[in-house]
């Protein structure tokens, strides 16, 4: 037995170190960079629209909201001669309309969540979901031509028969017997058009209800009704008024669909079932086609008092949302 | 073996189930609602379809839920009352898609024919007739349009995405909630931004570059939200494996977390599209409209699908209606073509 004389070679020591190596760096700084475009993109769209529609805020201050007249005048040459610009009844009608829109689109909204959450069985469950996933995606210029040529005639039916029945409320007044391009029936286009968003949010939150308690309230003896009472409704009202939010926001700044059916004129009209509307969206199509380049400084103008106006809306609904998913856990 | 014998013969009950002299009742309420309701339109001011199918549900669910709190009490009167109610809710959501295919396949099919997918409408007024004419314009247009915005948005929204899920860097939240404000921003506001940025500054004209921006806008927040719950669904595993074999977060994502999400991400991309295939308002100041085929995206007006239908909905004329009706029958089948891939690259399981 001879010993082998063995050589270890010890290789050199490796540098141990936390610093990210330069292909990462690279990595982190371009999806860094991807991520914040969308701050860029939010801060651009205001920074223009206020940049363009400056003057109007200057010379209109704040009766840019306040009062509802849109004028403009022009010598020969084609020189602004005088304007007023001021979107009040643009911004009572858009509102006015969303409104309508989310208090016909969420109960139904709602019953067709717990429907597919709690009753539907199995194989109809899963074609009912792809079916109102796909009215989600359906193009806003698909609605509008419905809406006119399909919704109108019986929305202005439900309109009649409203104003018949209940005309005594201030709302659904109607002296003038014109039923035709209401508020209403843009919010009734409008809740078909938010209806599949709500829907899908709702039946996420509810599907989010926690397990071990609705077999506790059926274990207790509770029908499916007082368990939906008590288990689902608390946990995810929250969920749910975000979904509304959400939903209003997206009615707000529908445009195509609204102005195909919405009569548009410069006066405050609370009466619903009247033809005269106003919406901020619409206001710009259809003032932009014969626009010379100061009224479409106007149109800037509106466009970022909507813009404003969905952003907050979005912000309310995200809060809401985000505080409904710290409860649920 | 006695036992087993003599449980054979009975059978097992199931208290819970309705009785056949319940289901015999129910459909007689149900009978008797239609009748009723038949009554209502006869002497009320409620007429149409529309005014017997409300009063008809209206009147069974009073009947039908005043029969149950007679027999069984409150609890159970309302539980029935419910059961009704979500069932008309979803009837409700149900009936407008319904009219709406309805309606467009049945007005939309008229108008086509072959060269309608190939023809233009330059020499074409709105009266003549339907088989003049075509979108084949409209259609490249389109095309021309979404490719653009394609380009610009996917790098973007997926690299969003990745921020959200691979960094989650200090902005992680604040960047969560601006994606989401962007997905709400109206599409009429994204083309006034492009109008106010660039067209009326540099280009003073329309083309279809300037369409695809604002199309990149919006769709740019769908692709971020989709690809971020795709990139979540990847086990962290595979992410901890890459990174313990001594690759740099840079080859683990690359080379491991995207082809693990390649059909999510696919579907993302593809229900960014149908989301942007038929917006209307930006494009109507942007691209122009255009009735012949224009190659060139970066000048001179471009038509699209959604002009197309709008202009010929706005023109008025009987052959001009019909045009938009079969323009829409073409855009629906194109998002129901993309829901359909999105759907079977969805359903694929992830990692696969």
């Amino acid at each position: 037995m001879s010993t082998t004389e063995t050589t270890y070679v010890i290789p050199e020591k490796r540098e141990l170190t936390t610093k990210p190596r330069f292909s990462d760096k690279v990595f982190r700084g371009v999806v860094t960079g991807g991520g914040l475009s969308s701050l860029l993109i939010l801060g651009l769209i205001f920074g223009f629209l206020l940049y363009q529609g400056f003057d109007i805020f200057k010379s209109q201050g704040l009766g840019f909201i306040t009062t509802s007249r849109w004028d403009i005048t022009y010598d020969e040459a084609g020189n602004v001669l005088t304007s007023d610009f001021g979107l009040a009844a643009m911004l009572i009608g858009t509102i006015l309309c969303s409104f309508i829109a989310v208090l016909i689109a969420v109960p139904i909204s709602v019953a067709s969540a717990l429907y597919l959450s709690f009753y539907a069985p199995e194989w109809l469950k899963k074609p009912m979901v792809t079916i109102i996933d796909l009215m989600a995606a359906f193009p806003s210029i698909l609605f509008g031509i419905w809406a006119y040529f399909i919704l109108m005639p019986s929305g202005a039916y439900w309109a009649k028969l409203l104003n018949k029945y209940l005309g005594f409320l201030p709302f659904f007044k109607n002296e003038q017997r014109f039923f035709d391009s209401s508020p209403f029936i843009a919010a009734l286009i409008l809740a078909v058009m938010i209806i599949p968003i709500v829907t899908s949010i709702s039946r996420e939150v509810f599907a989010q209800a926690p397990l071990d308690r609705i077999q506790a309230a059926y274990a207790l003896g509770a029908t499916r009704w007082a368990m939906i009472r008590a288990v689902v409704i608390p946990h995810g009202r929250n969920g749910v008024i975000g979904g509304a939010m959400l939903g209003l926001g997206r009615a707000m700044g529908e445009t195509v669909a609204v102005y195909t059916v919405l009569n548009i004129v410069f006066a405050i009209n609370w009466q619903v079932l009247f033809g005269v509307g106003g919406n901020v969206a619409s206001l710009i199509l259809l003032k932009f086609a014969e626009a010379n380049a100061y009224e479409v400084k106007g149109l800037m103008a509106a466009g970022l008092v909507l813009f404003v106006l969905t952003l907050i809306v979005n912000f309310a609904s995200d809060l809401l949302i985000r505080s409904f998913g710290a409860k649920g856990k | 073996m006695t036992t087993t014998n003599s449980y054979q013969g009975i059978k097992p009950q199931r208290p819970w189930q309705a009785s056949t002299k319940d289901k015999a009742i129910t459909v007689g309420i149900f009978l008797f609602s239609i009748a009723f309701a038949y009554g209502v339109v006869l002497v009320s001011g409620l007429n149409g379809k529309l005014g017997m199918f409300a009063s008809f549900v209206f009147i069974f669910v009073a009947i039908n839920s005043g029969r149950s709190y007679l027999q069984f009490g409150s609890a159970l009167a309302k539980d029935s009352l419910v059961n009704i109610l979500v069932a008309v809710g979803t009837f409700l959501t149900l009936i407008p898609i319904v009219s709406i295919l309805f309606e467009v396949f049945s007005k939309g099919y008229k108008g086509l024919y072959l060269g309608f997918f190939t023809r233009d409408m330059s020499l074409n007024s709105p009266n003549d007739p339907l088989n003049t004419g075509g979108l084949g314009h409209a259609i490249l247009g389109t095309l021309i349009l979404v490719s653009i915005a394609l380009v610009i948005s996917v790098p973007i929204g997926i690299l969003t995405a990745l921020y959200l899920t691979e960094i989650k860097g200090n902005f992680t939240r604040p960047i969560r909630f601006l994606v989401q404000a962007m997905s709400g921003v109206p599409s009429i506001v994204a083309g006034l931004f492009i109008l106010s940025a660039i067209l009326y500054p540099i280009t003073k004209n329309n083309s279809a570059i300037l369409g695809s921006l604002a199309l990149a806008i919006l769709m740019i927040p769908t692709v971020a939200r989709t690809a971020e719950e795709v990139l979540n669904l990847i086990p962290n595993d595979l992410r901890e494996a890459g990174v313990a074999l001594g690759g740099t977060q840079w080859r683990t994502v690359a080379m491991i977390v995207v082809p693990a999400a390649k059909s999510g991400l696919i579907t993302a991309v593809i229900l960014g599209v149908a989301r942007i295939a038929g917006e209307t308002a930006p494009i109507l100041l942007l691209a122009g409209g255009g009735d012949r085929y224009n190659y060139n995206p970066l000048s001179g007006p471009m038509g699209s699908l959604p002009h197309f239908i709008w202009n010929s909905f706005k023109n008025g004329t009987p052959e001009s209606i019909a045009r938009a009706w079969s323009g829409l029958l073409v855009l629906l089948v194109i998002v129901f073509v993309l829901f359909a891939i999105a759907r079977f690259f969805g359903n694929r399981k992830v990692g696969k």
